[in-house]
């Protein structure tokens, strides 16, 4: 694992939603200035290891350090400084205000959190949004747009306060192949240009390796593989690889935990 | 036998303590959007397009109801206070069903049903889409930007509809009296007049309609912000709204109307 200055360092960290342990004392590092893809089959908790390095959840012991901050330490207080000055996020369904304009919903951040003057805002807004490639959409409505012009708009969105650290949530779920292609690009292309840190659930394994410089496997709330797409590839232990690939049987089994075929069968006609 | 008996027993205490974990974040959810810098915190603007929205929209509804809610009145006591040849005080007996008892609940349980569903709606649809959550992450307090100016507007606009409600009443009582039946005109205003204090009547009238507003408000955006996000969980809430509100406010009204009256 070549990881230097991690900007995310989670250590020892348990979490349990109701009796199911999510995580079970784990430690992950991601790096500064990267890109991780944090992959896994469904319900592993990735889009839950998110909300918790956001301090949405709180974990149940263990700690969360974000440059240099203990998340769950952090007083309410704290904790919206941290995220007002170095976090971003993109939910799944972009999660833009449907009661304001594409516009409005890229300025609500500056708004809220700066006194600068209405022209310094129009002019951030703009550049955040020629940044996407929707300056030209600035007075649609939020139920005007597609989902892929809807996700962009969030990206936006999210990188107006000029955050350190993205965290995206399934950025690729349900798009086509033009929008998915432009927000692989866009993820790329944003986390070289503002230096960012990026954090990245998915399940389209050839999109993420194909912008991700790290790749991050969990299953069973713990992390199974770790490293560059192609180390992982070649060298991942086989529930990696099973999982890489795509293939329908192996550590994963393609069977649910069942009684003997045979016997079950034959119970009926007894 | 004993199992059973266990497991009804335990029912019965998750269903308790739930309730008072509901009551507790309910309570929460109050605290920390009234306290948060009143009624401005989140910028004027944006409590004024609250008001705007459940209250200004809410006004065709009470004003309809009000008219009619009035006329009945008109006509109901005309029927009875004939008998007893006292027409001339049915003004007086209007005006005070409306400013002390009708007024404020039938404006609450129609705020209730018109604001209060849409805001668990909206607060509740704005959770399954992520916007709270958005908000969260954008660093800005959903308590202070969503809730506390729904909260406020609904206080303030509570009282307004009401006293626009028994107002319209009025009127609509004396389109029936007057204009209808033949009352005398002055017989109808005159007496109101004479009868109606302005304290005893229209002012506690008026706090009575505070109280509803806090309370179905209250009610309304926490249904929304501790709503399921799903589809069901938002419509359940919805119906939870109204029908907890509209429980809340004839409770509440019984209990006002003892410590006001100082008869219980």
């Amino acid at each position: 694992m070549s990881v230097s200055q991690p900007y995310v360092s989670v250590r020892g960290m348990s979490f349990s939603r109701g009796d199911r342990l999510i995580y079970n004392n784990m430690d992950v590092d991601f790096p500064r200035g990267k890109v991780t893809a944090i992959m896994g089959p469904s319900g592993t908790g990735k889009t839950t290891l998110l909300r918790l390095i956001g301090g949405q959840l709180l974990p149940d012991s263990g700690s969360i350090m974000v440059d240099g901050h203990n998340v769950p330490d952090l007083s309410r207080k704290d904790l919206f400084d941290l995220r007002r000055k170095k976090m971003g996020m993109l939910f799944q369904t972009g999660a833009l205000f449907t009661d304001l304009n594409v516009f409005d919903n890229v300025a609500f951040p500056l708004r809220v959190h700066t006194d600068l003057p209405e022209s310094m805002i129009r002019d951030l807004v703009l550049m955040k949004l020629e940044a996407v490639g929707l300056r030209g959409a600035r007075h649609l409505s939020p139920a005007e747009l597609s989902g892929g012009m809807a996700r962009r708009v969030a990206l936006a969105r999210s990188i107006a306060m000029d955050p350190e650290i993205i965290m995206y949530d399934e950025p690729f779920t349900g798009l086509d192949p033009i929008s998915m292609g432009m927000i692989v690009k866009l993820i790329r292309g944003l986390n070289e240009a503002l230096g960012l840190t990026s954090l990245l659930v998915s399940h389209d394994v050839e999109e993420s390796c194909a912008i991700a410089d790290y790749l991050c496997l969990l299953s069973d709330g713990r992390v199974i593989g770790f490293g560059t797409p192609e180390e992982l590839m070649n060298e991942g232990n086989d529930e990696v690889r099973q999982f890489l690939r795509g293939e329908p049987d192996g550590p994963v089994p393609f069977h649910y935990p069942a009684d003997d075929y045979r016997a079950d069968i034959l119970a009926g006609v007894n | 036998m004993l199992a059973k008996l266990m497991d009804k027993i335990q029912a019965v205490g998750r269903t308790g303590t739930s309730v008072i974990e509901a009551i507790g974040r309910g309570t929460l959810l109050l605290k920390n959007s009234l306290l948060w810098g009143g009624p401005g915190s989140a910028g004027f603007h944006d409590l004024l397009k609250q008001i705007y929205s459940v209250g200004v929209r809410s006004l065709i509804i009470i004003v309809v109801a009000g008219f009619f809610v009035g006329m009945v009145l008109g006509l109901q006591g005309y029927n009875i206070l004939i008998d007893f040849g006292s027409e001339a005080a049915l003004g007086t007996m209007v005006s005070l069903t409306l400013l002390r008892e009708l007024g404020p609940v039938v404006t609450a349980l129609l705020f209730a049903g018109r604001a209060g569903s849409a805001l668990t709606a909206e607060i509740g649809l704005m959770k399954a889409t992520e916007q709270l959550s958005a908000m969260e992450m954008m660093g800005v307090d959903p308590f202070k930007r969503v809730i506390t100016p729904r909260l406020w507007a609904g206080i303030i606009s509570m009282p307004i509809l009401a006293l626009l409600f028994s107002t319209v009443g009025i009127w609509g009582g004396a389109f029936v009296a007057v204009d209808m039946l033949g009352i005398d005109d002055g017989a109808y205003w005159g007496n109101m007049q004479a009868s109606v204090e302005f304290y005893e009547d229209v002012v506690k009238g008026i706090i009575k309609s505070m109280a509803f507003g806090v309370v179905v408000t209250w009610i309304a955006v926490y249904q929304g912000y501790d709503s399921v996000p799903t589809s069901e969980g938002i419509g359940k809430a919805t119906t939870q709204t109204v029908v907890i509100s509209s429980l809340a406010v004839l409770g509440l009204d019984f209990v006002l109307t003892a410590v006001m009256l100082g008869g219980v």
